[in-house]
Order: C-alpha cells, then sequence, then structure tokens
C-alpha cells in the first residue's frame, strides 16, 4: 500500500469516529435548545392566554383548537389541586399537511373567578426524523468534503514535503552493487530526511567498498596463489622423476600432486568467476550457438565414447547470440561436462537449441536435486568427486552477466534450460 | 641450444633450469629485470622463457627492446597473471608464446621444442624416436617408413610422450595438453588409460620400437 494511501485510510477511519460522536453530541444539544426555546414560547404564551382570559370571559369556553393553538376547559377544583405545568410531546392533526404532525404541549391550570380551568397551548414542533435526516446528511457532506481535502492535501504534501524521499528511494531502487553509480545528494531542509540521505550514501558507499574489495581479494588471492602452486607442482614433478624414489613413495607424491591439481582448478575457477562479475570480459560478438555447440559436443567425443554416454543434438531453429565468444565456449563446456560427471554407464545428453533457448537433458541419479542449490558455490552432489563444485556456478553467472535465464527442472531426467 | 629463463621466483626458477637442463640444452637464468638485460645484450638464446612480473621493471619492457632488435623470436612468455591482455600484449610484441602458471615441467618442455622446431624450419620439422619418425607440420606418423593411421587425439598423445621420451609425464600434464578442459576431472586417469591402452596396441600392432610405461598414480614414460 503507498504511503498516501496508507494515511488516507487511517486519516478517514479517524474521522469517522470523531465525527460520528461529535454528530451525536451535536444532535442531543440542539434539540435541548430547541425544546428550550420552544417551552419559553409556550411559557410565553400561557401567559398572554391568561390574560386574554381575564378581559375576555368567552374563550374560557374555548374548547376547540381550531385557528388558535391553546384550548381552555373548566375542571373541579379537586382534580386541579395537584396539576403542575406539564410539557409533552404529542401528535396534532395539521391541515396544511393532511396528517398528524408532533407537536409540543404545555398543560396547566389557572384560577379566574373562584373556578379552576385548565388551559392547553400547543405548538408546531422540528420533526424529529428530517432534522436526523438532514444533520446526517450535511454530516456526510462534511465527512466525504473533509476526507477528500485530506486526500488532496496529503496528495500534494507527500509530492512536495516527501520529495526528497520519494527521490532517494528512486536512486535506491537503480542501486546495484556490480554496477554502483553514486548516489547524488538530495538537497532538503528537513533534518530527518538529510540524515536519512547521509547515512543512505555512507551506507551505500560502505557496501561498494565492501563488494569492490571482496571482488579483487579473490581475484588477487587467486593471482598469487598460482606461483607457490607452480612451484610446489614442479618439485614433486622433479621429485616424481627421480630415479631413485621408491614406488610407495611415488604413489604419495602422485596424491599430493591429485590434489594440487585440484586446488589449481579452484583457483582457476574462482579467478574466472571473479573476472566474469566484475565484467573483465567486454568484448562480444555474434556467436552462433549451433556451431560452437555441434563443435564442443565434438571435442568431448572421447570422454562420451568412454563413458559410454549418446549425444543427441536437436536444432531446432539457429540460435545467434551476441556475447564474448570465450564465455559462451565457457557456458555450453560446462554445461556439457556436467551433463557427462553426472551421468550414468549406458546413459544419455540430449541438447535442444532453439532461436532463444538452450536445453540439456541427462540422465543420471533418479531423484529431483534442489534446484536453487545446484547453481551455488561449491555445491556437490557428491562430495568424493574432484569437481571443483564451481561449474554450474560459472553457467549461472555468465547467464547472469548476459540476462539469460537459468533453471532445473527434473523429469525422469535432469534438464538445464538456459533462456536467453 | 641455448636457453634463457628469466623468473624472478627462486623455486620456480630452479624447477624450470633443471627440467630444461636433463634435456641437455645449455640453460642460464636470470632473476631480474636489470640482470636480464644485460644477458640480452650480451648474449643470442635459441629460447627465452620470460616472466611479465620482474623485481625492477615488466618483461614486456624487454619484449619490447628485443622486438627493436627484431630478436623476438623464441619468447615465451610465462606468467601468473593469465590474463588476456597481458597475453594479446605479448603476442602482439612477437612473442612465440603463452605459458600460464602453474604448468607442467612436460609442457614447458613441450612448448620450448616446438619453438625450437619452428624457428629452425630450414632444417627439418621431424621428429624421431627409435623406428619412429613423425612430421610434425602434417601431422603424420611413420613406423619403419610404414605410414601409421592415427586419430588426433591419438596423435597428439603419441607427439607429447615423443616430446618428453624418457621423462615422467603426469597424467594431467597430458590431460591437459591433449584435452584441454574438454575433460571429466574425476575419472581423468581411468580415462587416459583407456586412451594410452589403444595407442599402445596400435603402437604393438606396427612393431614401433618404443613403449609407453604406466607410472602408477602419476603418469606415464615413453622409452625408447
Amino acid at each position: 500500500m503507498k504511503l498516501l494511501n496508507y494515511t488516507s485510510v487511517y486519516f478517514s477511519i479517524a474521522l469517522f469516529v470523531i465525527i460520528s460522536i461529535w454528530a451525536a453530541v451535536f444532535y442531543y444539544t440542539m434539540l435541548i435548545e430547541i425544546y428550550d426555546s420552544i417551552d419559553d414560547g409556550l411559557d410565553n404564551q400561557k401567559g398572554l392566554v391568561i390574560q386574554k382570559a381575564a378581559t375576555d370571559t368567552s374563550i374560557l369556553y374555548k374548547n376547540n383548537f381550531d385557528e388558535t393553538d391553546y384550548v381552555i376547559k373548566e375542571i373541579p377544583a379537586g382534580a386541579a389541586v395537584n396539576l403542575r405545568d406539564t410539557y409533552v410531546d404529542t401528535m396534532m392533526f395539521m391541515q396544511n399537511e393532511k396528517s398528524d404532525e408532533p407537536v409540543r404541549l404545555l398543560k396547566t391550570v389557572f384560577l379566574q373567578n373562584g373556578k379552576y380551568y385548565e388551559l392547553k397551548v400547543a405548538t408546531s414542533m422540528v420533526e424529529e426524523d428530517d432534522l436526523v435526516k438532514q444533520l446526517f446528511i450535511s454530516v456526510l457532506w462534511l465527512y466525504f468534503g473533509l476526507v477528500l481535502s485530506i486526500i488532496v492535501f496529503n496528495n500534494f504534501l507527500l509530492k512536495k514535503i516527501w520529495q526528497p524521499f520519494y527521490q532517494l528511494l528512486k536512486h535506491l531502487k537503480k542501486f546495484r552493487l556490480d554496477k554502483p553509480e553514486p548516489v547524488t545528494p538530495i538537497k532538503t531542509k528537513v533534518d530527518e530526511f538529510s540524515i536519512l540521505n547521509e547515512t543512505v550514501q555512507k551506507f551505500v558507499q560502505r557496501n561498494v567498498d565492501t563488494y569492490t574489495s571482496q571482488q579483487h581479494f579473490i581475484e588477487n588471492a587467486s593471482h598469487e596463489l598460482q606461483t607457490p602452486l607452480a612451484i610446489s607442482i614442479n618439485k614433486l614433478e622433479t621429485l616424481a622423476e627421480d630415479e631413485q624414489i621408491k614406488p610407495d613413495q611415488l604413489e604419495l607424491v602422485a596424491s599430493a600432486l591429485d590434489h594440487l591439481e585440484r586446488l589449481t582448478r579452484l583457483s582457476k575457477s574462482l579467478l574466472l568467476l571473479s573476472k566474469i562479475e566484475n565484467r573483465q570480459f567486454t568484448e562480444a560478438s555474434a556467436v552462433n550457438i549451433n556451431e560452437l555447440t555441434q563443435k564442443i559436443a565434438a571435442d568431448f567425443s572421447d570422454q562420451l565414447l568412454f563413458s559410454d554416454l549418446t549425444l543427441t543434438i536437436t536444432e531446432e531453429n539457429s540460435c545467434i547470440q551476441k556475447m564474448n565468444i570465450d564465455l559462451a565456449t565457457i557456458l555450453l563446456m560446462n554445461l556439457v561436462k556436467n551433463a557427462i560427471i553426472h551421468n550414468k554407464p549406458g546413459g544419455f545428453v540430449t541438447i535442444t537449441i532453439n532461436s532463444d533457448l538452450l536445453m540439456v537433458e541427462n540422465s543420471g541419479v533418479e531423484k529431483q536435486l534442489d534446484g536453487d542449490k545446484i547453481f551455488g558455490r561449491f555445491h556437490s552432489e557428491d562430495p568424493s568427486m574432484a569437481s571443483t563444485g564451481l561449474g554450474l556456478a560459472i553457467v549461472k553467472a555468465i547467464g547472469d552477466l548476459y540476462h539469460f535465464k537459468t533453471s532445473y527442472r527434473y523429469e525422469q531426467r535432469h534438464i538445464i534450460t538456459i533462456h536467453f | 641450444m641455448k636457453i634463457l629463463v628469466i623468473e624472478d621466483e627462486k623455486g620456480m626458477r630452479e624447477s624450470m633450469v633443471s627440467s630444461l637442463q636433463q634435456e641437455k640444452y645449455v640453460v642460464e637464468a636470470a632473476a631480474d629485470f636489470y640482470s636480464a638485460r644485460e644477458k640480452l645484450e650480451v648474449f643470442q638464446y635459441d629460447c627465452i622463457l620470460l616472466d611479465i612480473g620482474l623485481p625492477g621493471g615488466n618483461g614486456l619492457v624487454l619484449l619490447e627492446e628485443l622486438k627493436k632488435q627484431n630478436n623476438t623470436e623464441g619468447v615465451i612468455i610465462v606468467s601468473a597473471k593469465d590474463s588476456l591482455e597481458d597475453k594479446v600484449k605479448g603476442l602482439n610484441l612477437g612473442a612465440d608464446d603463452y605459458l600460464a602458471k602453474p604448468f607442467h615441467l612436460a609442457e614447458l618442455n613441450a612448448r620450448v621444442k616446438s619453438v625450437l622446431r619452428r624457428k629452425k624450419m630450414d632444417g627439418s620439422n621431424y621428429v624421431t624416436c627409435g623406428n619412429l619418425k613423425i612430421d610434425t607440420e602434417r601431422r603424420m606418423v611413420w613406423v619403419n617408413e610404414k605410414e601409421l593411421t592415427l586419430n588426433r587425439k591419438e596423435y597428439d598423445v603419441l607427439l607429447y610422450m615423443v616430446i618428453n621420451k624418457n621423462r615422467l609425464v603426469n597424467k594431467s600434464a597430458l590431460a591437459e595438453h591433449v584435452w584441454g578442459d574438454y575433460i571429466d576431472d574425476a575419472n581423468s586417469f581411468d580415462f587416459i588409460y583407456s586412451q594410452i591402452k589403444n595407442l599402445r596396441k596400435k603402437l604393438k600392432d606396427n612393431e614401433a620400437e618404443i613403449e609407453i610405461q604406466a607410472v602408477y598414480g602419476v603418469g606415464y614414460k615413453l622409452m625408447s
């Protein structure tokens, strides 16, 4: 949810509650005020009628409202004793509305010439339901008006005041560690934003520094390893050539050599990985994947024959990709090699080439492998094998470099797909 | 044949020198930029093994100087920095070959021999070993003047073994040289063994007077 919508939702909920309470309170205060005013009017009317009755006795027998708003009726003294002024809400037929309408009625008793008279004064009342309806509509208007202005105002505020924040957000969204572009400082008068800005700048810079030094560390470490490795291998080779060496000693030398070879392969693969990730392969040309696959398959022919594997290449379409030729070769080679290594005698390797897809299928262990892990570094299904566990990591790195989608799935055979 | 090894790492230099001496070459060594330059100014060498990162200066500068004298033939760059840039630069300056560290002594020997062979083109491009004759130009092999048909890889294996005759060739050196990266590291030993077995049979059937011995665990040795 966007910040704008988020705050708007909160505001509308809060306003809803506040305005509802306010409307209720307002309604009752209003009502009390109205009654007060009406009752005062009735009281005044009462005084006027009693005054008039003192001079004009004819009205003492007016027991119908008719055109006036009062009635008078003589009552026995016994009934009059306990009577006080009472106000009641009642209904009365209104000529104009042709229906019973609410009225406020004042019932009182007065004494004239030793006789008690009951006086009823009525006045038309506000229609409560009309009032409630009117109030409700007004409140609703007020509510929507407020919410709307909050949204508009908020929108404006967010756009204006929060602009540095959004600018920063845009920078961060585009930011990539492997392709660092400096996050341009944002001009702002708001303290919080300048702190945020400063913190982000520092944070980004530290990350870039760490990343670069790590990248270069791998590269330098691999380079530095080459010479001692070379010396060790060559010394052992010299030792192995010694005529005096005994067979069991030779075996030890051979084993040490094997492990040094493995170390060499490992450091070369790491170096390659870091070179790919450091984007040191800049040259690119149109590479014919079909031709390259055929060539690589031919180069693996001895290995295929030895491992008793059948390789089939299905070329559905010709596939031309603009990429570095060395990386294209490494990509295909690692894929085919992987399919050969993790296979079984009498198995198969099938390569399908489409204009935008390369699919390598192979037989092997009959179980689904973890698709997320197999492209990771140093992942090995069988740790006893001499492989470096970097082959598919290199495939993935090359794929990522050119924005190819690399995926694995299992359908009674292992399938690795590169979507160009 | 006179060879100069320009290499600052002592251990590296010693191994290279002793390996080359085994092939009966006259080998001299220089450990830094200035002594290398001095030697290059005074003497003529058939082959120069040149390290790029040297104390006192870059090996490529020495190469540039050699180029000015039109004397770059027989230079093999040996570098720990397996960088394409250095390789391209070196080869453009006239170096014959580029060898990345770490390498096998057998590979060094093969590269040196190949450079020397190319240099003495006026002589012959035949390599002989016992009753075996190899034409490295046309990639043909004869046993007692009778042609021996080999496939590409068998030829590569045989030539490599012949060049390194009487030397112990590490199996991974052989694998790297012939198959490059196109080999499954996990069972390379069995794989190479099967390839050697085929080659041996062909040699035996054609009565070649050479024998490829397996040295258990390490590799192979061609005896003549």
